[in-house]
């Protein structure tokens, strides 16, 4: 169980509420997103969720332990892959045991990291520098990085966007197959209605100033989701509900 | 044979295949066109003098400095007293080098990781800077005498400026995703600053001590100008005062080796140890 509770936060510097009264409750194995357009405190939203930045009022909850900052069971992912580029692939997966745990616990760790590499397709590169990666493939290695350390919950800033169309796709695809596996409770920021969709068993729409939620859409398509899926009446339903959400909002 | 950018295509059905050729200046291998430069100056510098546009007191022939270019040569290799004078300049150099890399490295990490840095350190540091260093010579002399301290003094103090300022803006250059990442593992202001900001700063700092390699060499001639001592500065004084201009150009251009030896040193191991960053460069250097 992963609970935000009357969540706001007050940015000192100018007043600006980035986000105010934020409810919201992640069953284990859930997956959620959040959508709406920039500034309206997404990001800050997943933020103070990792325990990155405190909160001005109100408190999250991971597994009955409130999150006072930074925690060995949430996982991070960013837009950027943030590879270390003087470490190679393998170096970069096993880098939160080595700061957290030291270098021998990293030494230990790194049978565990070629096994996730090898999950994800990137068996052959774990000894390459990420200068060497695609942009896929960078990002591949940070789900890897994340996923080293068994977090019970994965937050996710826009990990995607970065990438092209089709390698976009095949990403959340991956990330889909990943996530059951291993059964993970899941927390993706985007603004991409068809990603949120694809992948989601719920969407909050946030609307800006303040940032808050408007609303709380169900998808109800059933898993596995396939990119076919695109094309069905339910998930064509569920973008244009989502969109009118947005456009009421009004994206001035 | 089409030259230039011209195509060439074959006729009827099949392949269209066309070359791009370089224009000529772009094919010049480095070799073939550094030696066509320095003919070329060599030839004009010979011209002026052979005209005698000037007199040669003020513009040596490039005989006579070749031939004075023979002789401190040969005096530098039998440990004659160009030699002596060129290992006092080299030492003072390397001393004056080191102390300005690692002042300039603690008081940049200074700057760059903690607010009291910026908003302390960092004003009194430029205003210290915005003062003719040079200036500072008479004192350094007042207080360490006319060896080689006072001239490793001035010359450190003119180079220890541009490592403080590469190295604070280096450890800005972690991204604010790279700095939340490093968060969100736990890490801790230490590991933080030693496994990401000063790695991701390096090629920062690189670019500080080229400036800083160059800068002590200009800081140990001026410090053996204005306060005499064994040094090349001082011969080159002396040499000038008797109207010896052969020799002056031929110190200078030894010295212009020391300098460039100085600075490829910092190229390589730039190359060695920040080799996942391929640095902006231009012909091969920087």
């Amino acid at each position: 169980m992963y609970s935000i509770e009357r969540l706001t936060k007050v940015y000192s510097r100018n007043q600006l509420r980035a986000i105010d009264d934020v409810n919201l409750v992640l069953g284990r194995g859930e997956f959620a997103s959040v959508i709406g357009p920039s500034g309206c405190g997404k990001s800050t939203l997943l933020k103070v969720m990792a325990g990155l930045i405190p909160p001005t009022s109100g408190r999250v909850v991971l597994e009955q332990q409130p999150v006072m900052g930074p925690r060995a069971d949430i996982g991070m992912m960013f837009q950027q892959a943030t590879l270390l580029p003087w470490k190679t692939t393998i170096e970069n997966v096993v880098l939160p045991i080595e700061v957290r745990r030291g270098r021998a616990a990293a030494r230990d760790a790194t049978a565990r990291a070629r096994e996730l590499l090898e999950l994800v397709g990137l068996g052959e590169a774990t000894d390459v520098y990420p200068g060497e990666l695609s942009g896929g493939m960078a990002q591949r290695a940070a789900i890897c990085r994340m996923l080293i350390t068994n977090p019970a919950v994965l937050l996710l800033d826009e990990p995607f966007s970065a990438l092209d169309e089709l390698t976009r796709d095949f990403m959340n695809m991956e990330f889909q197959r990943i996530c059951m596996e291993r059964h993970a409770t899941a927390f993706l920021v985007t603004h991409s209605i068809p990603e949120a969709v694809i992948l989601s068993d719920r969407i909050y729409v946030m609307q800006a100033n303040p940032g808050r939620i408007a609303d709380v859409v169900e998808i109800g398509l059933p898993r596995p989701r396939t990119l076919d899926m695109i094309n069905t009446a339910r998930f064509g339903e569920v973008v244009s509900q989502i969109r009118a959400k947005l456009d009421r909002e009004g994206f001035l | 044979m089409p030259t230039g950018d011209t195509l060439q295509a074959s006729s009827g059905t099949g392949d269209t295949v066309w070359v791009e050729r370089d224009p000529f200046i772009d094919r010049i291998p480095r070799p073939i066109a550094i030696s066509i430069l320095v003919f070329g100056v060599v030839a004009l510098w010979w011209i002026v003098t052979r005209l005698a546009i000037v007199s040669p007191i003020i513009l040596p022939s490039p005989a006579e400095t070749g031939a004075d270019l023979v002789f401190v040569g040969s005096n530098l290799t039998s440990g004659g007293y160009v030699l002596d004078a060129f290992i006092t300049t080299t030492l003072t150099v390397i001393y004056a080098f080191l102390i300005a890399v690692g002042l300039g490295f603690c008081l940049g990490t200074l700057v760059g990781e903690t607010k009291f840095g910026e908003r302390a350190v960092m004003p009194i540091l430029v205003a210290i800077d915005t003062m003719p260093k040079v200036a500072f010579a008479p004192l350094f002399i007042a207080w360490l005498g006319f060896g080689i301290s006072s001239k490793v003094a001035l010359a450190a103090f003119i180079a220890t400026f541009p490592v403080v300022v590469s190295t604070a803006a280096g450890l800005y250059a972690a991204t604010e995703n790279e700095r939340f990442l490093f968060k969100s593992m736990g890490a801790s202001r230490l590991q933080t600053l030693i496994r990401l900001k000063l790695p991701t700063g390096l090629p920062y700092v690189f670019t500080g001590l080229k400036i800083a390699a160059v800068g002590v060499m200009a800081g140990a001639i001026t410090g053996e100008f204005l306060g005499g001592g064994k040094g090349v500065g001082a011969l080159i004084r002396v040499s000038a005062s008797q109207l010896d201009t052969p020799r002056v150009f031929s110190l200078i251009i030894y010295l212009s080796f020391l300098g460039l030896a100085m600075f490829m040193f910092v190229v390589w191991v730039q190359r060695t140890f920040v080799f996942w960053n391929k640095p902006d460069k231009i012909g091969g250097v920087g």
